[in-house]
């Protein structure tokens, strides 16, 4: 309440109504993946990926189950080490970097989230502070001011006291969304953030992330599996094939019956999205010839 | 990029009343928490010094409380100094010793492993550090202060290294791991028994600290070693307290938090290994003790949170409490050790913790 009540209100940015603390702009910090190979054990998932993010920009990274798009995130995160080439942070080698460093610029929300068993809404969304809190400084009035942000920007304000088990999987997937931005990174490194998410939750989530890249230049990140959402969302769209960059670009450029053949092995007419302009994937498949040729004789064998 | 606000002010006052919600829920939400701490934490703070007066109080030779509190605030009674101060005052402070050990020791191991069931008594340390104390004394000879301890350490850090190299790098989680460590005690367990045999150990007392802990060895010099040991350990848990609460949301989340997974988790597991090695090498594998504790505390706080010293506290009203019960309310010739009791409380609480479901989701 008293977040709001002395700032003026005339103003009606995210910006505005974020505490003191978290007001800056964030600055843009470069994020370059260098001929980047990841593996687990010894199996390489990624070859060879070269990748500058466009800083203050919103990249959406697409592709098949399996591609490797959660794993180049996680070498992105630096949660996983690069077996060959190297992924530079502002400049600097990510993997030299004091991991508290990289986490007050860089977050990443994994694609499975683990929540402490009885955990509350308010606590975990609270860990997301910890980047902010030295050794010794714990819990502070910016810290709780962030978390109310956090909470009220996804929807999540009336959680605050349950349980994480006891939510529902859209409700859990918001109160993620909600921890990444407590953390407030200036990179945000997303792995779809809208699954479990009802259409309405979706796009207020996409819509979030993208106001934030707008209003504060936060840099944003994420893996999508909506090729639409993600064509209309993406400044910057990266689409992975069997982990390698099959193409990048605009979305206007890059997402064509073409790729989307080569990348998912699905038929597909490209046309304009009637909102956005941008491009919208109708997909074709097995059925979708007959459906449209022999509409009839499907009617009658139902 | 993002789509045009439609009604900008509308949409503004409902994301003020929703932060207004918001804060109002996390105050609440912090403020319920606090007290919920506040009282479970002062329960068992009074729950524990009530059993520790009461342990002083009852033997041979009966004390009244006030008696006992006279003479613990330094005023000379006597006979009464002698018997609380020489007799029963090492015995009690190594069971609350022994306690936070377990206790603390439990909690870490479960923590990090993500399983109510992987607590030292279980996965086999507390055994391999009775058999490494056991091979001193008794394969070796050893009789001086620190060789007994030390080999302890010895024997718990290996069968923690093993299950590591194993069993963990194998890629074991949940029940597997449990019961590979399960196997690992047995085996343990059956050396011990080999040896004790083998040396024709007459007194049943000492199989019985070795097989299953006892407090009944306690003289100042053991409780010395174990108050130093204890003492260095704690604050350490402490420094690693933040970490493995962000442990627990994963090693992802945890990483990108800022953490370095790998690094708090050795350092956890080596201290739960420490704690519990030096536990045992005082007072044998006091069996469930480390199990129960902090199960038990973090069902009283209920927040999710580690509950580290409410372990240590309900560590401590377990050992002291059995070793009250043991003594003194059960009829018994030969002096019945603490870890007869607490394994008859434990066993319960593991059928309990079976039929509950809560173990399934490890
Ligand atoms: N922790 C892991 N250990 C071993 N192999 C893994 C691990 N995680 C992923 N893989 C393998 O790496 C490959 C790429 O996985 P990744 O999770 O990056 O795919 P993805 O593109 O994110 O797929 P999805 O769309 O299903 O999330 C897969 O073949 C998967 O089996
Ligand atoms: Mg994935």
């Amino acid at each position: 309440m008293s977040l709001v009540a002395e700032r003026p209100t005339d103003l009606r940015t995210i910006t505005d109504r974020l505490p003191a603390e978290a007001l800056q702009h964030h600055e843009p910090v470069s994020l370059v993946a260098r001929g980047v190979h990841l593996a687990y054990d010894q199996r390489t998932v990624v070859h060879g990926v070269d990748l500058a993010v466009p800083a203050g920009a919103v990249t959406v990274i697409v592709g098949a189950n399996g591609c490797g798009k959660s794993t180049l995130l996680r070498g992105l995160g630096r949660i996983l080490k690069p077996t060959a080439g190297s992924v530079e942070l502002g400049g600097q080698d990510l993997q030299r970097m004091r991991p508290r460093d990289v986490a007050s610029v860089l977050g990443l929300l994994p694609q499975q989230p683990v929540a402490p068993e009885g955990i509350t809404v308010a606590d975990l969304v609270g860990r997301g502070r910890h980047p902010h809190q030295g050794a010794f400084r714990r819990w502070s009035a910016a810290d709780a001011d962030a978390v109310a942000v956090a909470l009220a920007l996804t929807d999540t304000h009336e959680l605050a006291g349950r349980r994480v088990e006891e939510l529902s999987g859209g409700q859990r997937q918001r109160v993620w969304v909600a921890m990444m931005l407590a953390q407030d990174p200036s990179i945000m490194l997303l792995d779809e953030p809208t699954t479990y998410l009802d259409i309405a939750h979706q796009v207020d989530v996409l819509d979030l992330l993208a106001e934030l890249n707008e209003e504060r230049g936060t840099t944003v990140v994420m893996v999508l599996h909506e090729l639409n959402l993600a064509a209309r969302y993406a400044d910057h769209l990266v689409v992975m094939c069997e982990g390698r960059v099959l193409r990048e670009g605009a979305p206007g450029e890059v997402l064509d019956a073409d790729c989307v053949q080569e990348a998912f092995g699905l038929t597909a007419r490209v046309v304009p999205d009637p909102v956005t302009g941008s491009p919208l994937v109708v997909p074709v498949g097995r059925r979708g010839a007959r459906v449209v040729d022999v509409a009839d004789d499907e009617a009658a064998s139902m | 990029m993002s789509a045009p606000t439609l009604a900008p002010e509308a949409d503004r006052a409902a994301r003020e009343a929703r932060q207004a919600v918001a804060g109002e829920g996390l105050r609440t939400t912090r403020r319920r928490r606090h007290r919920r701490r506040l009282l479970v934490t002062v329960v068992l703070v009074v729950l524990a010094a009530a059993l520790c007066v009461t342990a002083l109080m009852l033997g041979d030779f009966r004390l009244s409380a006030g008696e006992v509190l006279r003479t613990l605030a330094g005023a000379d009674q006597g006979a009464a100094r002698f018997i609380v101060v020489e007799l029963r005052l090492p015995r009690l402070v190594l069971g609350v010793l022994v306690g936070v050990a377990f206790g603390l020791a439990g909690a870490l191991f479960q923590s990090v492993l993500r399983n109510p069931l992987a607590s030292p008594d279980v996965i086999g340390i507390s055994q391999g550090a009775s058999t490494g104390a056991v091979v001193a004394l008794l394969a070796v000879g050893a009789t001086s202060g620190y060789v007994v301890p030390l080999s302890a350490l010895a024997g718990g850090a290996l069968v923690g290294l093993l299950l590591y190299a194993v069993a963990w790098r194998g890629g074991m989680t949940g029940h597997r791991f449990v019961l590979a460590g399960i196997g690992v005690a047995y085996v343990c367990t059956s050396v011990i028994g080999y040896l004790l045999t083998r040396n024709d150990v007459k007194e049943a007392q000492v199989a019985l600290l070795w097989m299953t802990g006892s407090l009944g060895q306690a003289d100042w010099a053991l409780v010395r070693t174990l108050a130093v040991a204890v003492a260095v350990l704690v604050p350490l848990v402490a420094c690693v307290a933040r970490g493995l609460s962000l442990l627990m949301l994963g090693d992802e989340q945890a990483g990108s938090l800022g953490l370095r997974p790998e690094v708090t988790r050795a350092c956890v597991v080596a201290l739960g290994v420490a704690l519990a090695c030096v536990a045992t090498a005082a007072a044998g594998p006091v069996a469930f003790v480390a199990l129960t504790a902090a199960p038990v505390a973090r069902r009283l706080l209920g927040d999710g949170t580690l509950a580290l010293v409410q372990s240590a506290l309900v560590g401590v009203v377990l050992v002291v409490g059995a070793d009250v019960v043991a003594q003194h309310l059960l009829p018994a010739d030969l002096a019945v050790p603490v870890g007869v009791v607490t394994g008859a409380v434990g066993g319960p609480y593991l059928i309990w913790l079976m039929a509950s479901g809560r173990a399934r989701t490890a």
